[in-house]
């Protein structure tokens, strides 16, 4: 068991994958030299050399057309877009190119791509490079979406995604990347669309995502001091969905909350409360809450960041509210 | 441009000046090509201009739906390059795309079927007329997003080289293709990583409805941006299949050898419309005419008679693909559709669609 940074387990998840399959390799911009303008590649070009660790010109449509050519024709890759935002730039390749052309070739083609990016608010960066853009990508059949919300998860769902021979968009948060955990030692590989429950409690359920994972967990502990036992679900997978671990803490609990960063409309928890209103209708003891970022894009200023994101503060009231 | 003083005369297209062919190169029968591979290339061309006209009458009989984009009188590219090509090299085309899968051997009876919407069809029905691919045959794939199946090539090429398996890729697009973003990061991208790839710019003059010179500022949009990239500025008359295959396996050579990317124009035609039933009134009548006659079948024929092959086995082999094409035909049209349950499979690697769990 070592700590770790969720910085550090980046580029410790990515070793361990590189080392198992010596066909894996990445590209994107600055994160062979320069070991990423968040430092989560560092030491992968010292390890694996030039060949499987490549600086790109800024061409995001290039590195994701790069990256599936080579997938579909043998060689697996892990490709990074610097910050979550510029999907926009190459969004063509993902939702049109990566995602259809299995279904559309009757099978023909298999594209084991891992778009690894940077997502998520908090760093003060402003509309263009803060947006949580998991969304844009959960609605694109054929992509799979995963979240991490700890080092040891990033580990493990890195693997998961690398071994997964569909595209994946693995959705790094900034604001987590300085935060620490333990990892543990040796091998560790995860299942995709499997969501964990990181708080048992009786009284309702919170299903989070990434940065929304700890907030829950504070504000599920301050809901204890007010008698309200909290469950919290860390989904981990947006797609593949793990819905039974919902509907069955669902079944338990009554109650149903998400909290998600994205901008509010057709956010995952929607999809979710969708699921649960035609399944679990006769579970529900009182309405779907959904505590979101507004639909707004993000402003600079801490002060107004720090409203717009769901705060422990946010998620405790507004539960509070409704669970009275 | 206020309404007042609009002109529709100046949108009426068909008035401009026609951009007219140069003459035939007769010079080109001395290029080093061995008469049975001339002869292969005879078929070849009309396998993929019979196979096309009776594409477009299965289309005006409402059998093929949707849309097909022809290549109806751009046939020398497609046969000069796949001529050039080693079976395990990649292609990589646009919807534009009948041609180039046929020219790498995929048989016409499931392809036909593909545009019929037939469960034998190439893609069983799931891709349709726009998306032909057969990996087995190193059909990598039509796109219809324009450009991007330029950096996907890239991809292919960077694989070969990592692999070491000396397999080149050959990328075709419009003149139109060269105004969007993807086609510059593509061609700088597989500069740069000197990537085993030939990036083959089909000038028709055209993109979609609009002539490709008023929306360029260069007479060639794909040679006269080449030497932003560090690229040879290549133009080849892609009507003459003898002179697109003698440059194509040029550069395929290059390419296998180690020598970099190659960014080649061959400036063609296309026979009809852009797409479906579009008569392509947008062109002037002369200009039309002109390049009718500067047909690369009639070229191609002329060749050889001058090359002494009697007309008798031309005819024969014009016969022998019309039947192929007969047989085609009448497979596609005795197929069933598709069966139902393959609209839910093939979604993910595990062949289904599942996305909970
Ligand atoms: C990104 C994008 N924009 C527009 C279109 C619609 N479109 C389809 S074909 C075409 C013209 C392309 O012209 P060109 O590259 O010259 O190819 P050609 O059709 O002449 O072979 C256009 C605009 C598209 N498919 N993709
Ligand atoms: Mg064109």
């Amino acid at each position: 068991m070592a700590e770790m940074s969720y910085r550090d387990a980046i580029a410790y998840g990515i070793a361990q994958e590189m080392r198992r399959d010596p066909r894996l390799v990445m590209l994107g911009e600055d994160i062979a030299a320069a070991g990423g303008v968040f430092k989560t590649t560092v030491g992968l070009l010292e390890q694996f050399g030039p060949d499987r660790v490549r600086d790109t010109p800024i061409s995001e449509q290039a590195i994701l057309g790069a990256a599936m050519g080579a997938a579909m024709t043998g060689i697996p890759v892990i490709a990074e877009i610097m910050f979550s935002d510029f999907i926009a730039v190459c969004f063509d390749i993902l939702a049109n190119q990566m995602a259809k052309t299995r279904y559309m070739t009757g099978g023909q083609v298999t594209v084991p791509v891992v778009i690894r990016t940077h997502n998520g608010g908090g760093a003060r960066f402003g509309a263009q490079h803060s947006q949580s853009v998991e969304n844009w990508c959960m609605m694109i059949p054929g992509l799979k979406v995963v979240a991490p919300s700890t080092p040891r998860d990033v580990v493990g769902l890195m693997a998961a995604a690398v071994r997964d021979p569909d595209p994946v968009v693995f959705l790094e948060h900034k604001s987590l990347l300085a935060t620490k955990g333990e990892v543990p030692e040796g091998e560790i590989v995860d299942e995709l669309g499997v969501a964990k429950v990181v708080r048992e409690g009786t009284d309702c359920t919170i299903v989070a995502l990434a940065l929304m994972v700890p907030r829950a967990l504070q504000a599920a502990e301050r809901l204890a001091a007010e008698g309200i036992s909290a469950e919290v679900i860390d989904l981990r997978s947006l797609v593949p969905l793990d819905t039974q671990t919902i509907l069955s803490s669902v079944a338990k609990t009554g109650r149903l909350f998400t909290v998600e960063e994205n901008p509010r409309l057709c956010g995952w928890g929607a999809e979710i409360a969708s699921i649960v209103g035609h399944e679990a209708f006769w579970d529900l003891d009182g309405p779907v809450v959904r505590i979101t970022t507004p639909h707004i894009p993000l402003p600079a200023a801490e002060t107004l960041e720090d409203m717009a994101i769901p705060s422990v503060d946010r998620i405790y009231k507004e539960i509070v509210e409704v669970m009275d | 441009m206020s309404t007042e003083t609009f002109d529709p005369q100046l949108l009426d297209y068909s008035n401009r000046p026609p951009r007219l062919p140069s003459p035939p190169n007769e010079a080109n029968d001395r290029i080093d090509i061995p008469l049975d591979q001339r002869m292969r290339m005879y078929e070849l061309q009309q396998e993929l201009r019979q196979f096309e006209k009776r594409a477009y009458d299965l289309f005006m009989q409402n059998l093929v739906k949707g849309t097909s984009h022809l290549s109806l009188g751009m046939e020398a590219v497609a046969t000069g390059f796949a001529m050039a090509m080693r079976r395990d090299d990649y292609t990589f085309a646009t919807y534009r795309g009948h041609a180039h899968t046929l020219a790498r051997g995929v048989p016409m009876g499931p392809v036909m079927a593909e545009l019929l919407g037939r469960g034998t069809g190439l893609l069983g029905g799931k891709g349709g007329s726009m998306h032909l691919t057969s990996v087995e045959h190193g059909m990598m794939g039509s796109y219809a997003i324009i450009g991007a199946h330029l950096c996907i090539a890239n991809g292919a090429a960077w694989s070969a080289q990592m692999r070491g398996s000396d397999q080149v890729t050959v990328a075709f697009f419009g003149d139109g293709t060269t105004n969007i973003g993807a086609f510059h990061e593509a061609i700088n991208f597989a500069a740069i990583w000197k990537l085993p790839i030939v990036f083959v710019c089909e000038n028709n003059l055209y993109m979609e409805y609009t002539p490709i010179d008023l929306v360029t500022p260069v007479e060639h949009p794909a040679a006269d941006r080449a030497a932003a990239y560090g690229l040879e500025r290549i133009v080849v008359d892609g009507n003459d299949a003898d002179e697109v295959y003698d440059t194509a396996r040029r550069l395929i050579e290059k390419a296998r050898s180690g020598g970099g990317p190659s960014l080649v124009e061959a400036v063609t035609y296309r026979h009809g419309g852009h797409s479906r039933a579009d008569p392509g009134k947008y062109r002037p009548k002369e200009e039309v005419d002109a390049w009718l006659q500067r047909d690369p079948l009639t070229l191609y024929h002329q060749r050889l008679l001058r090359l002494g092959v009697p007309e008798i086995e031309l005819t024969k082999i014009a016969q022998d693909v019309a039947r192929r094409v007969d047989e085609a035909t009448e497979f596609a049209k005795s197929s069933p559709p598709p069966d139902p349950e393959s609209l839910m499979t093939d979604v993910w690697a595990d062949g289904g669609s599942s996305w909970r769990r």
